[in-house]
């Protein structure tokens, strides 16, 4: 295990080829709504996690679960994987799914409507490229999850997100393991995203 | 290597960590807990100051004041247990705290043991230091709240880099469940927020430790199972002189 620096965690240094970056990397998602029309990014369109209710939180949290298990599924086989790569984006794809799930269901009973899925746009071309853009997708979510918890609720809820928090981590180590990035990027805490900050990184990604 | 320590034999102890760290029966899977009412505690606050006291993101307040008396419904039943003094949120950052000193002491050991080396040693550095912020930040917030627990002396088989990393492995495994059973109990929400920033650390800790050994970075499939603050207490116990 060796500890390269971090290529660069973000996504704007996730390589791009055949596309101007600008044509899909939006100025977030709240642009993306006025561009799109507010349906595309509904789910992720709300200030403050604080703001939101739990049906939206949870909304909010299916579509990045819609994101990473498309990522995984489909994006993965056009890329193309091996070794690694390959067997833990397996894995990963079905436990995406799994939230996914998981999450419509809760979504359901809770007398909400799961957002649609939307239809996803990455920038990965290759294995490499991949695995960069998986980096920072399970580290958002990290965040994503740590940021919105202390918002919701419910406590089963709450349970129900930290149950699936531990897993995006643990997604992202695996990650920084196999391409020697940081294990902890943010060091002893890891830090909670605000939603203005998983739109960001996230938003982007998502397409009319 | 995967599995059982019964093959290296000597260790039953160690055995018994895995073996509980792993037992399906003991814990609720999430969809069962769904349907469970936790703790209570929905007072909206900002969560800032004790990310803020981490040396985590942004912006702070005051510290992270919280009704300690608050009589803890929930979370009351498992702290009777020695080690995790207080009640309510109090005894949660009590109990943390304690499993955190194990978890440094745990790592200082294994440093000074010198069975590691390289790549393995400087994770086992980085691991070990992140631990010992988790102590600092957590007796600060016990302080906050009342008396933090003292620190225990923890005593564990330092024997062959096999089997260190493995009880690593269950060290980090039990710590992630650990925080992941007191969430839905915490009241405060600068607590919360604390301890869902340590709960990812362990868990990135534990996917880590379970890649080094070859085993599968999440043992529990795509839903992560909480364990109760009594079933970890049972766990420890050997663990602390």
């Amino acid at each position: 295990m060796t500890h390269i620096e971090p290529a660069s965690p973000e996504l704007g240094a996730v390589e791009v080829h055949g596309m101007s970056r600008s044509s899909f990397i939006l100025r977030g998602a709240l642009t993306a709504g006025a561009v799109y029309g507010a349906g595309a990014v509904a789910p992720f369109v709300s200030s403050a996690f604080a703001a939101s209710g739990d049906i939206d939180i949870l909304n909010f949290a299916l579509t990045l679960e819609y994101l990473e298990t498309d990522f995984y599924k489909v994006k993965a086989k056009s890329v193309g994987l091996s070794g690694p790569a390959k067997k833990y984006a397996a894995l990963f794809a079905e436990e995406e799914n799994a939230h996914v799930q998981a999450l419509t269901k809760a979504i359901s009973a809770g007398g909400g409507t799961p957002a649609k899925k939307p239809t996803f746009v990455f920038p990965a071309t290759n294995q490499s490229s991949f695995l960069k853009l998986a980096y920072v997708l399970e580290n958002t979510g990290v965040g994503a999850y740590n940021g919105a918890g202390p918002s919701l609720k419910n406590p089963a809820y709450l349970a129900a997100a930290g149950s699936i928090v531990q897993i995006e981590a643990r997604h992202a180590a695996t990650i920084a393991l196999i391409t020697g990035q940081k294990i902890t990027p943010d060091g002893a805490f890891d830090k909670p995203l605000t939603k203005a900050q998983v739109l960001k990184k996230a938003g982007p990604l998502i397409k009319m | 290597m995967s599995e059982s320590t019964t093959t290296d034999g000597r260790r039953p102890a160690h055995g018994a960590v895995e073996e509980l760290v792993r037992d399906d029966v003991a814990r609720k899977r999430f969809l069962k807990m769904a349907g469970r009412r936790m703790g209570a505690g929905a007072a909206a606050t900002s969560f800032a100051a004790f990310i803020a006291a981490c040396g985590g993101s942004s912006s702070s307040s005051s510290t992270a004041a919280s009704t300690p008396a608050a009589t803890g419904t929930s979370t009351a039943a498992g702290t009777s247990s020695a080690s995790a003094a207080g009640s309510g949120d109090l005894a949660i950052v009590n109990y943390a705290l304690t499993l955190e000193y194990l978890e440094s002491q745990f790592y200082a050991k294994v440093i000074k043991s010198g069975l590691f080396h390289g790549a393995n040693l400087s994770v086992i550095k980085t691991f070990g230091a992140e631990e010992t912020q988790h102590v600092a930040a957590l007796k600060k917030v016990a302080m906050s709240l009342g008396t933090p627990a003292s620190e225990p002396t923890g005593k564990f088989p330092i024997h062959s880099a096999g089997q260190v990393t493995k009880l690593a492995r269950a060290v980090e495994n039990l710590g992630a469940a650990a925080y992941l059973g007191q969430a839905g109990s915490i009241k405060s929400k600068e607590i919360l927020a604390a301890a869902l920033a340590i709960h990812t650390i362990e868990a990135r800790h534990a996917a880590t430790l379970q890649f080094i050994t070859n085993e599968t970075p999440t043992p529990d499939g795509a839903f992560a199972k909480p364990m109760t603050m009594a079933q970890v207490l049972a766990v420890v116990k050997p663990f602390i002189a």
